[in-house]
């Protein structure tokens, strides 16, 4: 039983590395085509849009703090920009909405 | 300064702040973290075992699915088929990562960085601006990757919650921090502002049709992903001279 959970685990570390390796080891250099190197500029932009919202609706107790904590962090993000603030400042929000609101 | 200190302080200074940035996604991964050591403890996994899956792995997503296939006792190529699909979005962040870190950077930097292509990781690592210096990427992992052993170490030990509130305030700063990357650019940059809009449109209307909702996260981001930024670089393709300053 001990051994077949490490085996598992062993199984699924040797499949995920090479995905995560394979591309930042295999390309080498700046890629030339015009497209593609703008669309690998977009990726994390989707990437990153499409993980938070809406999921960050339902990443707290109640829609109202996990509202106020996602509406926080956009301000935060906009004017000052400083990813620690940000992420910070939307924990503080979603805490402070919990305990003096719902 | 000799050039070797320069590139010595360089470094330094990356690290120092991949230190600080590492704090929140830190907190934010000890609560899932924690959440995931309760579902190991679950399906019959010692702490240590469910730390080691999470040292090795380091996926949230990819975690919970490869504890399905082990509570299920399915077979070994289950387990490593499971884990390529659930987890092939790295892939694509890393292909990303690729053209982010100079071109220059040795394989051992590569091998390495490569091990801690997270969601959080990599979304603080395309935010820099400029090329990505491997050093910032270690110092986060320095300081989230033990948030997110221990997180799932002390989970199943445990075995309880975390008290309600904590957990619900460091939820959100994951989501905090891809907010802090992705809104700054967008306030410069109409096209950026453009796609982040149109895809968390698109990932809400994925999340709420009928059929649509049935596609697990990983595939919805993996979907989006080729179809928005892929017509974005055919509408709009970024010319080489803007690309330093969108810091890709």
């Amino acid at each position: 039983m001990e051994i077949k959970y490490y085996l598992y685990i062993l199984a699924a570390g040797l499949t995920l590395y090479p995905v995560r390796a394979l591309p930042m080891t295999l390309i080498r250099r700046d890629i030339k085509s015009p497209f593609i190197r703008s669309f690998l500029c977009y990726v994390p932009y989707v990437t990153l849009a499409v993980m938070t919202f809406p999921a960050i609706l339902s990443a707290t107790g109640s829609r109202i703090s996990a509202a106020a904590g996602f509406l926080s962090a956009v301000l935060i993000a906009y004017f000052d920009g400083n990813l620690f603030r940000v992420a910070l400042g939307a924990c503080l929000m979603v805490y402070l909405t919990e305990v003096f609101i719902i | 300064m000799k050039r070797e200190e320069c590139m010595f302080s360089e470094n330094k200074r990356w690290c120092l702040r991949g230190l600080r940035d590492g704090v929140p996604i830190a907190l934010g991964y000890f609560a899932v973290a924690f959440t995931m050591g309760i579902t190991a403890k679950n399906i019959g996994m010692s702490p240590l075992q469910a730390a080691v899956m999470s040292a090795v792995m380091h996926a949230s997503a990819g975690q919970f699915a490869a504890m399905t296939v082990m509570a299920a006792g399915s077979g070994y190529l289950e387990m490593a088929i499971t884990t390529v699909i659930v987890n092939l979005r790295y892939l694509l962040m890393s292909c990303s990562l690729s053209q982010k870190i100079s071109p220059s950077t040795g394989i051992g930097h590569r091998l390495v960085m490569s091990y801690y292509v997270t969601d959080e990781i990599f979304g603080a690592a395309s935010g820099v601006e400029g090329r990505l210096n491997p050093w910032y990427q270690y110092g986060m992992a320095a300081v989230a990757g033990p948030g997110w052993t221990v997180g799932t170490f002390l989970g199943a030990a445990l075995g309880a919650v975390l008290p309600v509130r904590m957990a619900n305030a460091m939820n959100i700063a994951l989501y905090g921090m891809f907010l802090a990357v992705i809104i700054p650019p967008a306030k410069k940059d109409k096209v950026i502002a453009a796609v982040v809009v149109i895809s968390m449109a698109a990932s809400l209307v994925f999340s709420v049709l009928p059929v649509l909702r049935e596609i697990s996260s990983g595939f919805r981001i993996m979907i989006l992903t080729f179809l928005i930024a892929g017509a974005a670089a055919l509408i709009k393709p970024i010319p080489v001279e803007k690309e330093e300053q969108h810091g890709n």
